[in-house]
């Protein structure tokens, strides 16, 4: 029996974009509107979406960077959203955030060892006689050699920048890690190196994470689950296999056809969605999905989609599935 | 090759003088693009492909000069024309696209008065007849309400919309050659695929020839005819599509298409090059790519090798592909 870890049931979060001080109305935007999904320990549960789906919300919700709307996030059993700031401390060093930019997550002016110690420290993890070593340990299990501790972040490419940030990220030992587009702003050769890191280190640590990505082709290498998020839903969330072998929601499918494949002898037939994400201000009735869906009918626009579980722990959002 | 060479480009050379050194962003790069062909530059960041292309219309930032090389554009040497005739030429014969269509348009203007300032200057249309023809511009795009959009500013519309605008532009004046700068790097996959299906659209009606730069191995592989690879301001392999994608020969080529994740093959880790691109202030005499390399010789250390033509059209830069005698 797998272990759950982190369980998330109807999250929302809105947030308020009232239009300058007179102005009457009080519109939000609706980020997440009801995401529910559990992920196992061992997990890579990957986060899919366009620009403006929410998924990185929902990355920075679950661990309590802001507040929610509505909803629950359990880590470990824990409601994250009633613990008293001595347990959320103690949350602190269970998770850890690694961003897509590695260049602003780290202050210019702090040498490289020192920032990965300053957490050890902080949290009890290390004394001021030992940290040295252990943050020298920990550079090296992210393929960083002893010397770059005593450099500043500017002397670092964007590759190396990013296992800095993702070594302290370790040093506190996680259990659960969110990666929000962590190799979205990395080169061909040098994505392969960190896609290639976080697969060790999740099998010596034990490591479980959630991986937010636009990517498919990253998330199908490296992840276990798969939730595909359109508008701030999960609109399709299956095992990587399943997902990728049997694409069952309309959009899945769509993205999926989308993705550019490195091979000129390979033709085929591509679903081309018409038109933008709309605003999620103002979201389409029904389904959200309809306005740019190739078989949307009325029934789309009357009524919400029910997520429900199509069977093989595939679940999925379509009237027409 | 498909016909003549549309624009040619030889031995061109761009450096950078900064506080760390000279920084030879360009270095010795040749190559042609006929008429009615795509031809893709592919590589990681900082290996001189956008520099290339800026080279061409001679828009590079101040601290960089064209040293040496020849681009010739329909017969005429671009490098030896006044700024005079280079403008005639940028925008009317020349199109460009660039990455980040937010920054390309001015916030204050509307779209319309942005468009129809190449049609008036290039085309000497009237007024009217400027907007109108911007206002089919923006129908053959795929946009709708193309009467309502042309009095909106760039921020009201989203980046795919606004990609489109930037493509109505390029186009606006019927050019010979686009240059397309990235042109999808910053979109959503599902925006992507729709401008790229405009791109093909266009090369298709208009008759135009492309010069497209980017990193994607997947988008190169969707759109090109003719694929150059660079890395470290040289160009390491260049050959036609089908040769570069199913008979690599530079290891750095074989590398970057090994290293990047394929939907439905699952495997265990992904190829990498250990490594990463050199400082090109700070370059020796070797092979740019030797320490990165696997197939690493003693000769690759003394000197760069040439690009040499391995078979029809394909080129490499390595000393595994000149024959015993190197070795």
């Amino acid at each position: 029996m797998s272990e759950t870890l982190l369980e998330v049931k109807n999250l929302k979060k809105y947030y308020s974009s009232s239009k300058g001080i007179f102005s009457k109305k009080n519109e939000s935007v609706k980020a997440v509107d009801g995401v529910s999904f559990t992920i196992e320990k061992g997990d890579v549960f990957g986060l899919v979406g366009e620009s403006g789906s929410g998924k990185s919300t929902i990355g920075k919700t679950i661990l309590r960077l802001h507040d929610k709307t509505e909803g629950e996030v359990r880590f470990k059993g824990e409601d994250v959203f009633s613990l008293i700031k001595k347990d959320l401390r103690r949350l602190r060093v269970q998770t850890q955030l690694v961003f897509q930019d590695p260049f602003s997550s780290l202050n210019p002016r702090i040498r490289v060892g020192d920032a990965i110690g300053e957490a050890m420290v902080q949290h009890g993890l290390a004394t001021n006689k030992d940290v040295r070593e252990k943050v020298l340990q920990v550079m090296e299990t992210c393929g960083l050699s002893p010397y770059h501790a005593d450099r500043y972040p500017h002397e670092f490419s964007g590759g190396q920048r990013q296992r800095i940030v993702i070594a302290r990220a370790m040093a506190l030992n996680p259990e659960f890690l969110v990666m929000d587009e962590p190799v979205a702003a990395l080169d061909v050769s040098i994505q392969a190196q960190i896609i290639n890191l976080f697969s060790e280190l999740r099998k010596k640590n034990g490591l479980s994470y959630l991986f937010i990505s636009h990517d498919l082709s990253v998330v199908e290498h490296l992840c276990t689950k798969i939730a595909i998020m359109y508008l701030g839903n999960i609109v399709e969330m299956a095992t990587k296999e399943e997902l990728f072998d049997n694409p069952l929601h309309p959009y899945t499918k769509a993205l999926l056809s989308a993705v550019p494949i490195p091979d000129p002898r390979v033709k085929r037939e591509r679903i081309i969605l018409k038109g933008d994400i709309p605003s999620p201000v103002n979201p389409p009735s029904g389904c959200k999905f309809r306005t740019r869906c190739p078989i949307a009918t009325e029934l789309c626009a009357e009524k919400v989609p029910e997520f429900r579980d199509v069977g093989n722990e595939h679940f999925t959002a379509c009237h027409y599935v | 090759m498909l016909s003549e060479a549309l624009l040619e480009v030889k031995n061109l050379e761009t450096n950078f003088y900064t506080e760390e050194g000279v920084v030879k962003a360009v270095n010795n790069v040749s190559f042609s693009i006929g008429e009615q062909e795509t031809v893709c530059i592919v590589g990681e960041s900082g290996c001189g492909k956008s520099i290339t292309s800026l080279s061409i219309m001679q828009l590079i930032p101040e601290s960089g000069k064209i040293e040496n090389g020849e681009v010739n554009f329909a017969g005429r040497n671009l490098l030896e024309m006044s700024k005079k005739e280079i403008n005639r030429l940028r925008g009317n014969d020349i199109g460009m696209i660039f990455q980040e269509p937010m920054t390309s348009l001015n916030p204050v203007y509307t779209i319309g008065q942005q468009m129809i300032e190449p049609l008036q200057e290039h085309l000497l249309l009237s007024r009217k007849d400027a907007y109108k023809k911007a206002q089919e511009l923006i129908t053959l795009l795929g946009i709708p309400n193309s009467e309502k959009i042309i009095n909106m500013y760039p921020h009201e519309l989203s980046g795919g919309m606004l990609q489109r605008i930037m493509i109505g532009i390029a186009i606006s004046c019927n050019p010979r050659l686009i240059i397309a700068d990235e042109p999808t790097t910053a979109l959503d996959v599902t925006i992507q695929a729709q401008i790229l299906d405009i791109l093909r659209d266009i090369k298709k009606e208009l008759n135009t020839s492309i010069l497209l730069i980017t990193h994607d191995l997947g988008v190169v592989a969707e759109m090109a005819d003719y694929v150059i690879v660079m890395y470290a301001g040289k160009i390491v392999e260049r050959g036609p599509v089908m040769e570069m994608y199913t008979n690599p020969q530079h290891p750095y080529t074989k590398g970057l298409l090994k290293a990047k994740p394929l939907i439905g093959e699952r495997k265990e880790s992904l190829f990498t090059i250990a490594g990463q691109v050199p400082n090109l202030a700070e370059l020796s005499d070797s092979c740019y790519f030797a320490d990165r390399c696997e197939h690493r010789m003693d000769i690759c250390l003394k000197k760069h090798p040439e690009l040499k033509e391995t078979s029809a059209n394909h080129s490499v830069s390595c000393y595994l592909y000149e024959g015993e005698a190197v070795r």
